[in-house]
This record gives C-alpha cells, structure tokens and sequence, in this order.
C-alpha cells in the first residue's frame, strides 16, 4: 500500500470566505471535507469538488481545489463526465438535500447503481435553504415550511435506504456538529473504491427551527461506539430505518465491490485525458473498408 | 433552351405532394430501385447488398429508407437511387420495385415508370393488371419452382431468402452484373462460412438468370469506374469524424434518429478507444459530455428535439463556464414525440433558443455525408479554441440515409489543436485566472490536475478568476466587462469560418435558400429548372451562428427572386434570415408530412410560385386512396383495399368530399365506403359493408 502523506487542513483555505449565515451547518461540513482531503494527502490539484446549485453548493468556492459549481441537481452527471475523463482526480461531490434527492435523484440513484469511485457529501438540513425555505425531500410530515403552511403531508425520503439498496457500497451519516466522525467519515468515503455516500445533518439555522442541532444533540449516536458490523446488507438497512429518539451516525454500510472505472475497457489504457487524441492511419482505413 | 423543355415540369401541378410524372434525368444516366415491404422483412439488408454492389463498381448511389416506428409490421419503402455521376438525393423516379407483401405491391406497382418493372413472388402475391402502369413489365418470379436446385442442396429456405432472388433480378435487369454482388455476399457472410455464402450466391444467381430470360434490362450499359465508395450514413460520419477528430467521450440516451451515432460509437468503442456511456436521461447526457469536457477530454454527445429540449439549461452552462462541447440534435418530426421516425426542420429555434440568457455558441448545420464528417472533425477544434458549446444541428434524411461518399472525404489528415491550454504555471506567476479578460475573448484554460492554477467552474457569473459576482459581491463594471469578454471571442470565429456562396449560374432569375439535408434536393431542383429555361442558382446555409450577415444580405438583395425551401411548417431558416438581414424571401416551399422533398416537386413548386400560381392544399385523389389505406390498416387489418375515388358535392358535410369504394382483397367485391372531406381530411363515413348484403 502507498503510504499516505497526510496534509494540513490548512492546505484547503479557500480563495474567499464562505457566505453562509453565522452558525450554519455547512461549515462544519467544509471544516470535515477539508480535513478529510488532508488526511487522505489529495494535493489540491488533484481534488474536483463538484456541486449543484443551493447554500451547500456553494461550497467548492470555498475550497482551495479545483471546482465546478454546476446546476441545480446535476452535480452528479458532471462529476462522472469529469472523472471518467480524469480518473487521476479525486472527486468530491457536494451539495444538499434538494439538489440531490430531489431535482437531481434519478442521477444519484444511477451513479450509485455505476458504483462509480466518487465521494458525495450531502449537506442534509431537510428544507430549501437558499430559494428561502420551502419544504424538500427529507422535511418530516407535518412540518410548516412556506410552501406547506398547513403541514407537510409528504413522507421524508430516507437517503440511507435508497444508497444501499441503489447499489452504493460506502453509505454512512455524520452530523457537522460532531466534526471529528464527520471529518473521518468523508475521508472513508473518499479513501473507499467505490460510490460512497455521506449524508450529513447539517442544520439551516435560519429556515428549519425543528431540525436544530440540540435536536440532534439529544438523539445521534455513533455506531462505532456500539460495535456494529456495516458489512452485513440487511442488518444496514434495519440500522438505515432508525429514527426518532436514537439516531445513528457513522458507516451504516460499506462493501467491497467493482466499480464501474474497473469495468470501462477504455480506462484499461489510463486516464482518458492522458490517452493520445485521434485514430492511428491503420485503423481509419480499417473503418473506411467496412463501410465499402 | 428551348422553351417547350418546360415539360420537364408538369404545368398542371400545383398540390403538396409534387409530380409524380416520370421525366429524363438531366444529371446523369441513372436508375431508381425500391424495396417495398413490412417491417422485420429484411428489406435494408436487400438495399445494403445492391447499394454496396454499386459502390464497389464505381457507381454512385443514395439510399432512404421510410420506415415507420414499429419492429415489425408496417409499411417499409426503401428506395436506391443508383447513377453514373454523385447522387444528390433520393430523387422522384421509380425504375423497378420489389414488392415483399401484397400491400406494397398495390400501393408501388402504379409509381412504377415506363420501360420499369415490378418484381415480386408470384407464388404468393397476385398482380391486379389493372394497376400496372402502361410500358410497365411485371415479372412474377415463381420461388419454388426457380429454388428447386437451392433448396436441394442447401434445404428449406426462410421466407426472407426470396428477397436474395429478388436482388438477383433487379441486378440482371439493371445490368449491374452478378460478379460484385457475390463479392459484396461473401464479405457480408463471411462470419457464417462457406456454406451460407454459396447459397446466398446461388440465390442471386437464380433471380438473375429467371430475369434475363424473362424480362428486358431497365437501363442501357453502364461504363463502370470499378472506383471503391464507403456507403455512409449521415450518424456514421458525424461519429467517425468525431473520433478522427479526438473525440475520447460520448454520452447519449437513445433516441430516434440520434441512436445510430451511440451504436456506432459504442460498437467501435475499444478499436477507437472512445469512453461511450448510455445514461439515464438527456440531462445526464449533456451534464457528463460537459463534465468530461472540463476534465480536459474532447467530449460530444448526441440526440433528437426532444432530448434536446431537456438538455438546454446545460448549453447554458457550458456557455458561461466556456466549456468546449459539441452537442449534435437530430431533427425529427415534430413537436412532442411527432413523427419519430419521419424526417423534418423544425428544430431551429429551438437549438438557436437553447437555454436562458446569451452566451457564445456555434450552430452549424451540415449538407450532406461528405460534409457531415468535415464539419464534425472541424467543429472539435473552433469548440476548444474558442471554448464554446458547438450545436451540430441535422436531420433524419441526412442522419440515417446512405449514399456512396469519396473515400477521400474521409480524410485522416488532421490537425488537431485544442486552443490555448495553460500545462504549467508557476507560482511566482501569480494567481492563474481562468477568465482573464483578453483582447480576443479568449482566456487560457487549465485543466484539473494542473499545478497553482485551481479554479471553479461556476454558472454563476463570475470575475476573472472565476469568483462569483452572482450575490455577495456584485459587481455592475466586472459582469459588463465578462460578457464583452465573452462575445468578443464570436467576432474573430465569423471571420475563421466560410461565408455562404452562391451555387449555379450568377445571372439567375431565381435564388433557393436552403440549409441541411435539403440541400441535396434543391441543387438537383435548381438544375431542372435551369434546364427548363428557369436559370436557377442556390445559397445553402450551414454556419448558423456565429451568421455571416453581410455577406448573406449582400447575395440575397442582389437576387431577382428568392425562395425558401425547408422541410418544416413555418420556414424557419426564411424567418432567421429575416432577422439577421432584414431580407425576406418571395415565397417559400415547405413540405412537413414526414417526407423529405423531392427535386422535381421543388422545381414544380418553383415554377408555381413564379407563375403567381397558389399551392393546393386540398386532399388530392392520391391522398384520399392514401387516408383511406390508413384506416383500413388500423380497423380491418387490410382486409380491404380502397379502388375508386369519385369527387361528391358537399352532401351537408360543409364541404366536397372524396368517396372511396373499398374492395374486398380476397375476392374483389364491394366491401365498404368512406368519405373524405376535400378540405379538411376528415372522415365523415367510414362502413364496412358486409359483402352478403350486396
Ligand atoms: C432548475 C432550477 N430550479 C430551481 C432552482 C432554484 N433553487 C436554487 S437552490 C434550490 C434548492 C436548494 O435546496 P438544497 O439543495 O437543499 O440546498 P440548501 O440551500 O438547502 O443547502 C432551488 C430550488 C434552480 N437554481 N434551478
Ligand atoms: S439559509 Fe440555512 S442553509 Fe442557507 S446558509 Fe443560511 S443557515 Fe445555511
Ligand atoms: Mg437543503
């Protein structure tokens, strides 16, 4: 195994400060992201941060890596576009709860279905933060948003059910307010082969005064601590149900598995970007004489 | 010219579907071949085997195929236009037919031109005389009996084995020799050995001695060149251009008539090394082909209006991220789902529309196979030196016909340059800004992986170093300054790309405009009616934006009359041109019934429009046989036949109506009415009678 020469934090300081409102989850969450590049050594130059469009999203501008803050629910397309043009790069994609179980869920559950060798960090804070508050897909029922005045009688969408059974094969919860695990969660997901999926509770202080971080405070729990096995499909999808007064956090589920990259016979010759651009003379002739 | 050569075009007509009157050719010696049948009957590989025969014999040819949206069943119409010289379309002629059902043979049997011949398997299907036209030979060909030797030897044989013995006849009265047809079978079946071959040869060789014994040749001698021509359809040339050009990803979502570009590309995947990744919607497709070209790899992907439509938001962003991506839209029938598998030039707007807001873009439109590929491999290079999303905008008829091509057109002599790409930056250089504001618009880009030059790429408007001036830091002179930047860069790419010509003679009476697939007919259309006193010259259309303005101004008001032609409703390529150079045109073609125009119903409708003369749009005796096929294939399975149409007053219809006497097929009585409104279309009766009443 490659030794890993591990970074400092430091080394990610973005080009600006992050705008997000005083007190936000988000940072806690660029903090772990930050953290986690570091401790997995990936050089900034080879770091691809790739978001949609949300208050989370905004998030590879505050990171020194390189970036693409895409569309409102495409961060996945374009992160797979890119890192199966580059597989040299390590691709972090990050966004939130709408971006990517709501307008952007039919990518998520294909890219992880892929297993393709990418990191998503999901800034989960169960409500629409930037377009002012409305309700998303993982607002509780009931809960008053300003599109639900009366309540929403939607059900939640649980993100850990669908990784797992969509094919991901590192599935795992982090709450920005435990930074430690979070920070450690990311760089699992990243150091894995494979999709890795990280959702985190990553509370909008501003637009969701339910989901709070004493609300989670009182609830989370780390599966660490308990002794739990995340190889075991099943018993991952018992511990994905869990919630209400005690909530997991940690890796609910990792596997072992091939990944779309190992299966693509084009990538067998390296990088894509790194190939020589064009067909050989022999082989152009090769396609002009079948079509006599 | 003399002026009685204006026959050429029947001065009677003036209705939608053009003349249907059989005229000499004034290109070349030429002859038209169709293949008619249901869906699933094997008829493209019948089309394949004569169309590649020609092209190994140095001649020329151009195929379509009108097929409809279903495997099997439905109604097939294959038509190869074979000549001496290039073929430009699929042209109006009939010169023999083979019919593989009853219904084909009833519906093609009276297009066939005089001194042509209608083949067909006598054993199965019967010939009413009455639909023969006049100068017309039929020639049944009896499958068991002519097999007898065949299937000794090599055993029953498949249904689908009769339309080798049909090819066989056509290849003995076209006088194209059984030699090369043999040839072109043992390419074709190599993989299935020796065996498969010979009866395949055998096959040919029974058609072809039944038809020289039994029928006279269709066309004089031909001098052949024996100069081998690919036989290419427009999707493969995009796709092989593509790859020729660099091109190392490709995302599609299957989609009529995109598709064959995806097949294409994944089929020759590991032999070109092309990453080829089906996705599971349009928006996947275009976010991976701009990921990818971010990533730094020359990346393209390909599909029809509709998955366009879900595409835009992305042309967008590759627009204000200057990501170089090349998108290619196949025009179908629209709007909706339309006509999946029908041709049409309806797209314009919408790929010109595509997405909110401005932001750089090309459009481009190739004419035909040849310049499908050239334009392909071009447009990869404008893509990355002017870091843009380019719109490969085509048609069904260009996409999926064949037709020979010059293997010279498939040049593998490319200069491949991907603009200005920053490999190293040192740190003492300062901070590397990825939308440095320049004089030519153009700002070096760097690649993710590249050292001290990190940046996002964002779709929020942004400074030169790619910092966001969408909220916090707004900023009215920086985003002023971002968008000149950007336009900038479509000032020097109109002067690297050619200006629209003039094609034909200079002194012209009258200027078609055109652009696409269409272009093909209307050089053809153009020549008969120079021909036929009507000197006409034409002005195709390809670079669509950036757009040469001036220089289209400049031809079209020297112009004495100007005529759009365009398979669409609305001619849009007519309205576009307006708002560029404020010229508008002296009248328009338009055809936007699924099928691709035809010359001599361009030159026709030419000649209409000069002389004052306003198209029909009635329902002709033609189309009220063709209306009333509809419905009698979709209720009664086709157990009846329309025979004669009479004209009837309005009968409290509120308008004339066409009635149609329908026939038994199986014993020829009266099986039925329909009416058919003049106007309108619309069926007003519609009985099946049952046969004892009468
Ligand atoms: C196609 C499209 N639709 C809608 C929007 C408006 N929009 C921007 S962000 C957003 C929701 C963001 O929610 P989430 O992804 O949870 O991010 P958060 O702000 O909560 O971090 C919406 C609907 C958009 N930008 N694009
Ligand atoms: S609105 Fe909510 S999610 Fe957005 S920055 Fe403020 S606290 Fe964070
Ligand atoms: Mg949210």
């Amino acid at each position: 195994m490659a030794t890993v020469i591990e970074l400092p934090v430091e080394t990610y300081k973005g080009p600006v400060d992050p705008d997000w409102c005083p007190g936000c989850g988000d940072f806690g969450v660029l903090r772990s992201v930050q953290t986690a590049a570091g401790k997995c050594g990936v050089h900034p130059k080879d770091l691809l941060v790739v978001s949609g469009i949300g208050c989370s999203s905004n998030l590879p501008g505050f990171i020194h890596a390189y970036g693409i803050h895409s569309l409102h629910g495409r961060s996945v397309p374009v992160a797979t576009g890119a890192h199966l043009a580059n597989t040299d790069l390590k691709v972090v994609i990050t966004g939130g709860d709408g971006d990517g179980y709501g307008i952007g869920v039919g990518h998520l559950i294909h890219a992880m279905r892929r297993n393709l060798d990418v990191t998503y960090v999901v800034m989960d804070n169960q409500i629409y933060g930037l377009t002012t508050g409305q309700a998303s897909p993982t607002s509780a029922k009931g809960v008053k948003t300003k599109s639900t005045p009366a309540g929403n009688f939607e059900s939640p969408l649980n993100p850990l059910v669908m990784a797992i059974t969509s094919g991901a094969t590192y599935v795992a919860r982090g709450f920005s307010g435990e930074q430690k695990q979070l920070g450690e969660l990311i760089a699992g997901g990243i150091a894995h082969k494979g999709f890795a999926l990280i959702d985190v509770f990553s509370p909008c202080v501003t637009y969701n005064k339910i989901n709070t971080y004493p609300y989670f405070k009182e609830r989370v729990y780390k599966l660490e601590d308990e002794g739990y096995d995340p190889t075991n499909f099943y018993k991952a999808i018992e511990k994905a149900y869990e919630w209400g007064d005690r909530i997991p956090l940690g890796v609910v589920y990792k596997t072992e598995q091939e990944t779309y990259e190992d299966n693509e016979p084009v990538l067998k010759k390296g990088p894509l970007v790194k190939q020589k651009l064009g067909i050989p003379k022999n082989v152009h002739q090769e396609l002009i004489d079948e079509m006599i | 010219m003399p002026s009685d050569a204006v026959y050429l075009i029947d001065p009677s007509h003036c209705g939608f579907r053009g003349s249907k009157r059989a005229v000499e050719g004034v290109r070349m010696q030429e002859v038209t071949i169709g293949i008619a049948g249901a869906a699933g009957d094997g008829l493209d590989k019948s089309g394949d085997t004569l169309a590649k025969t020609c092209g190994r014999l140095g001649l020329h040819v151009y195929a379509y195929n009108s097929y409809q949206s279903i495997i099997r069943g439905g109604h097939i119409w294959l038509r190869v236009r074979i000549g001496d010289k290039k073929v430009l379309n699929h042209g109006d002629n009939l010169n023999a037919v083979i019919c593989l059902n009853q219904d084909s043979l009833e519906r093609h049997a009276p297009e066939v031109n005089e001194g042509g011949v209608i083949i067909f398997n006598s054993d199965k299907l019967k010939l009413d005389p009455t639909l023969v036209p006049k100068g017309v030979q039929a020639l049944g060909l009896p499958m068991k009996e002519i097999c007898k030797e065949v299937e000794a030897e090599h055993g029953a044989l498949q249904p689908i084995m009769q339309n080798t013995v049909a090819v066989g006849a056509v290849l003995a009265l076209a006088k194209l020799g059984l030699e090369e047809a043999s040839s072109v079978m043992a390419d074709t079946f190599a993989h299935k050995g020796d065996k498969v071959i010979n009866l395949n040869v055998s096959l040919l060789k029974v058609g072809y001695e039944y038809a020289e014994k039994n029928a006279k040749a269709i066309t004089k001698d031909w001098s052949f060149s024996k100069k081998r021509r690919p036989f290419v359809t427009g999707n493969e040339a995009i796709a092989f251009g593509a790859v020729a050009a660099g091109c190392k990803f490709y995302s599609a979502y299957p989609m009529t008539p995109a598709s064959t570009i995806l097949h294409w590309m994944a089929a020759h995947a590991q032999q070109v090394d092309v990453c080829v990744k089906q996705c599971e919607d349009e928006l996947s497709v275009i976010n991976m082909a701009i990921g990818a070209g971010i990533a730094g790899v020359r990346s393209m992907c390909g599909t029809a209006g509709g998955g366009f439509a879900l595409m835009t938001e992305a042309i967008g962003m590759a627009g204000i991220m200057e990501v170089p991506v090349v998108c290619v839209e196949v025009q179908r029938g629209g709007p909706s789902t339309g006509l999946p598998t029908k041709t049409e030039q309806g797209d314009l707007f919408q790929v010109y529309g595509a997405s909110q807001g401005e932001f750089p873009k090309i459009i481009v439109a190739p004419r035909s196979v040849a310049d499908a590929y050239d334009t392909t491999v071009n447009v990869f290079n404008l893509a990355d030196k002017y870091q843009l999303p380019v719109m490969i905008i085509s048609d069904l008829l260009l996409s999926e016909h064949p037709e020979t091509v010059d293997p010279e057109a498939f040049y593998s002599d490319i200069k491949i340059d991907r603009g200005q790409v920053v490999t190293e930056w040192a740190e003492s250089k300062g901070k590397f800004k990825r939308f440095q504001f320049t004089e030519s618009g153009i700002s070096p880009r760097a690649l993710p992986g590249t050292e001290n030059c990190n940046f996002v790429s964002a779709t929020d408007d942004h400074d030169e170093e790619s910092i966001l001036i969408s909220d916090m830091f707004t900023c009215e002179p920086i985003r002023r300054k971002i968008s000149e930047k950007r336009f900038r860069k479509m000032d020097n790419l109109l002067k690297e790309i050619p200006a629209p010509k003039l094609e034909g003679p200079a002194d012209a009476d009258v200027t078609l405009v055109c652009w696409g697939s269409t272009s093909g007919v209307v050089e053809e259309a153009a020549e008969i009616l120079t021909a036929a006193g009507v000197k006409t010259n034409f002005l195709v259309l390809k670079w669509i934006v950036p757009f040469h303005a001036k220089e289209v101004q400049e031809i079209l008001s020297k112009a004495k009359k100007k005529i759009s032609v365009e398979v669409n409703f609305t001619s849009q390529m007519a309205r576009y041109i307006k708002m560029e150079t404020g010229v508008s045109m002296d009248g328009h073609v338009n055809r936007y019934d699924g099928e691709p125009l035809e010359p001599k119903e361009v030159a026709g409708r030419v000649q209409d429009i000069l002389k004052g003369k306003k198209l029909d749009l009635d329902v002709s005796e033609e189309d009220a046989k063709q209306i009333a096929y509809h419905y009698l294939r979709t209720h009664y399975a086709e157990k009846l036949r329309p025979t004669k149409v009479v004209q009837e007053s309005a009968n409290g219809h509120g308008e004339p109506v066409w009635s149609i006497e329908l026939t038994e097929r199986a014993t020829g009585k009266h099986g039925g009415k329909m009416k058919v409104g003049v106007h309108t279309g619309a069926t007003y009766s519609f009985e099946k009678e049952p046969v004892e009443a009468k």
